[in-house]
């Protein structure tokens, strides 16, 4: 039996599993070709026919959500602008399999070269069809599982999810995938539990694992003290997960009804899909980066659709737009300083925009004009010193003034600041100027600590729960208090009930958390009692 | 606005849909489409390019943003109804004001 490992991911379904774990590799794709177009042909129209009929199938038992996006690849796979040119290769002498695999590779990539997330999420779903159609081109029988697995690989496709009875239990933990697949969107309103983006796991040997889905976490050939601990947390999470789930929907009050801000941290406009703003007191961070993904910096027009969108659904609740974080463990190709020693310590975050004001303009201008649409503050990531707000406000300030000179409607947002950097939280009352203060704990907790998070040997030294965390945080909330300014927190610390009770002693009334933290949270803050006054 | 002349049609609208024309928009555009029997295309200038409005791969492949102006042309016999069903399906936000729950 291996050594159990440990890897982490992003949870894109909250929830606990554990079981034998399972890889889903992707089907063969030799396969002897007949030699005679007429047959290939043949074969391959079958093939699609019998996708087309079991995907069927599927969608009528399915139903609700699942039946709308299997409707999808049914649309997709009778179309014939999909499934002709496979035809016309075979014409041109290729074999059914590698005329299908080709035809479909071309689609697969214009997907994923999209800007837009929800587009080349789709590529997931030509996977799909590329892979149900192979599969009975090679008349492969579907694989039974056995109950209650870990699915792991690359990624899943719908339609094996959806084949998979999951009342029974089981997970998936992905190397790639994303919290806006199909997949994710179905394991969500299925309470799968599911973690993407673990990268590639080395599985040799493994043959069970415990997938903890609410902090992205999964262990390989668990030892006993793991499978305790899990059994454990299952039996308590079962209730509370229902208790959560209630709480959730209320306003966020203390044991002694002491009301706490709750706020949600959003990395993708697609998390608010479905989600419904009464849940929260507003948007405490926008992390802007997932706009610059991809190469190149997006155009105004871009990022201005895309701030708006966040701003209407929160309006009138406050939206806090972060400028761009890039840099750290988030390099953005073209932006970023390739090489340094230490990314951490480096041109991150406002140093980065400072450097950059071309980039810095586009994305203030965008921000500007979003900010009509509702109640938008922008944020500055990595403050170090008082300069740095300045600057960034006579930039602000410029943007505001060539948009009122062009006509083009515009709001000036107040400009606050994260406190991450300890310079910035041992005194900020030399930070005065901001218009708000936002605790940035992960950040924080690894400087304070001098604890990178990536790095797996001091990870454990990185503890929020380290009293130089709390006591940093206590100072800010004091000053704002002093300051008149208002103070909230919008790190991991925020929804974590193992650090709620120190944030709340503290002072602190406001914190914002990952959207699936929300009922968590709430229920930790309304279990918990404040001082009053 | 709908002009007619004819066996053509065409007319504009602007795309709410909070995610662009997305798979679930997509499936029904095309599915409404593929009720009539003129050539219907659709482009986001008026210019082109044209494409083929009752194909869900040349629709999806478009990958239409939110706040685009969907421009819908038609020909033949019943271009008129076709163009004001695809407009009407556009401005009702694809029926599915309140529906935003499988946003698939």
């Amino acid at each position: 039996m291996p050594q159990a490992v440990e890897h982490h991911g992003r949870p894109a379904s909250p929830g606990l599993a554990a079981g034998p774990l399972v890889f889903l590799d992707r089907p063969r794709q030799i396969r002897h070709s007949t030699g005679d177009p007429a047959r290939e042909r043949t074969e391959l129209e079958a093939a699609i026919a019998g996708a087309i009929a079991a995907i069927r199938e599927l969608a009528d038992r399915a139903g609700g959500d699942a039946a709308e996006i299997l409707e999808f690849q049914v649309a997709m796979l009778e179309d014939e602008a999909l499934t002709a040119p496979a035809i016309d290769r075979i014409g041109a002498g290729s074999d059914a399999m590698t005329a299908w695999i080709e035809t479909i590779a071309a689609q697969i990539a214009d997907y994923e070269s999209s800007d837009d997330d929800y587009f080349r999420a789709r590529a997931a779903d030509l996977r799909d069809l590329r892979d149900e159609v192979a599969r009975r081109l090679l008349g492969e029988a579907d694989i039974d599982l056995p109950e209650a697995a870990v699915l792991t690989g690359e990624d899943v496709t719908p339609t094996r999810f959806l084949s998979i009875d999951w009342s029974r239990g089981g997970g998936i933990a992905l190397f790639g995938g994303s919290a806006s697949s199909h997949v994710a969107m179905l394991a969500r309103s299925r309470g799968v539990p599911m973690i993407v983006g673990l990268g590639r796991l080395d599985l040799a040997g493994h043959s069970a694992a415990i997938l903890d889905a609410y902090s992205g976490r999964v262990i390989l050939s668990p030892r006993a003290e793991h499978w305790s601990a899990f059994e454990k947390a299952r039996t308590e999470s079962a209730g509370r997960a229902r208790r959560e789930g209630e709480a959730a929907f209320g306003p966020a009050l203390t044991k002694n009804r002491v009301r706490i801000s709750v706020m949600i941290n959003v990395a993708e406009p697609e998390e608010l899909d479905r989600r419904d703003p009464a849940m929260c007191d507003g948007i405490g961070l926008v992390r802007t980066e997932f706009l610059f993904h991809r190469d190149g910096v997006p155009d105004e027009e871009t990022q201005y659709r895309a701030y708006r969108r966040i701003v209407e659904w929160a309006a009138p609740k406050p939206v806090v737009l972060r400028t761009l974080d890039a840099g750290g463990d988030k390099p953005v190709p073209g932006l970023t300083v390739n090489g340094e020693s230490n990314p951490f310590l480096g041109a991150r975050g406002i140093r980065l925009s400072l450097a950059r004001p071309d980039v810095f303009r586009i994305q203030l201008r965008a921000m500007a004009r979003a900010a009509v649409h509702g109640n938008a503050k922008i944020m500055l990531p990595m403050v170090t010193v008082p300069d740095e707000i300045d600057r960034a406000a006579a930039l602000l300030d410029q943007a505001v003034a060539e948009l009122e000179a062009e006509g083009i409607p515009c709001v000036r947002p107040p400009l606050g600041i994260m406190v991450e950097v300890p310079a910035v939280a041992v005194v900020p009352e030399l930070f005065s100027r901001a218009a708000f203060f936002s605790i940035g704990s992960n950040d924080l907790t690894q400087y304070v600590t001098a604890s990178a998070r990536d790095i797996a040997a001091v990870a454990a030294l990185g503890d929020a729960g380290h009293p130089a965390v709390a006591a940093l945080v206590a100072r800010v909330v004091d000053a704002g208090r002093a300051l008149g300014i208002d103070v909230s927190l919008c790190g991991d610390m925020g929804g974590d009930p193992a650090h709620i009770p120190a944030l709340i002693a503290t002072g602190l009334r406001s914190v914002s958390v990952a959207p699936i933290q929300l009922g968590r949270a709430k229920l930790a803050i309304a279990e918990t009692i404040a001082d009053e006054g | 606005m709908t002009g007619m002349t004819n066996s053509h049609a065409s007319g504009a609208v602007l795309l709410t849909h909070p995610v662009g024309l997305h798979a679930r928009p997509s499936v029904k555009l095309t599915k409404l489409a593929k009720t009539f029997r003129s050539t219907i295309e659709i482009s986001t200038t008026p210019e082109g390019p044209w494409i083929d409005a009752k194909s869900i791969v040349k629709v999806m492949a478009a990958k239409v943003p939110q706040g685009s102006h969907l421009h819908v042309r038609a020909a033949g016999a019943d271009a008129g109804d076709a163009v004001a069903a695809l407009i009407g399906l556009v401005e009702s936000d694809f029926g599915e004001a309140e529906a935003d729950a499988a946003s698939g």
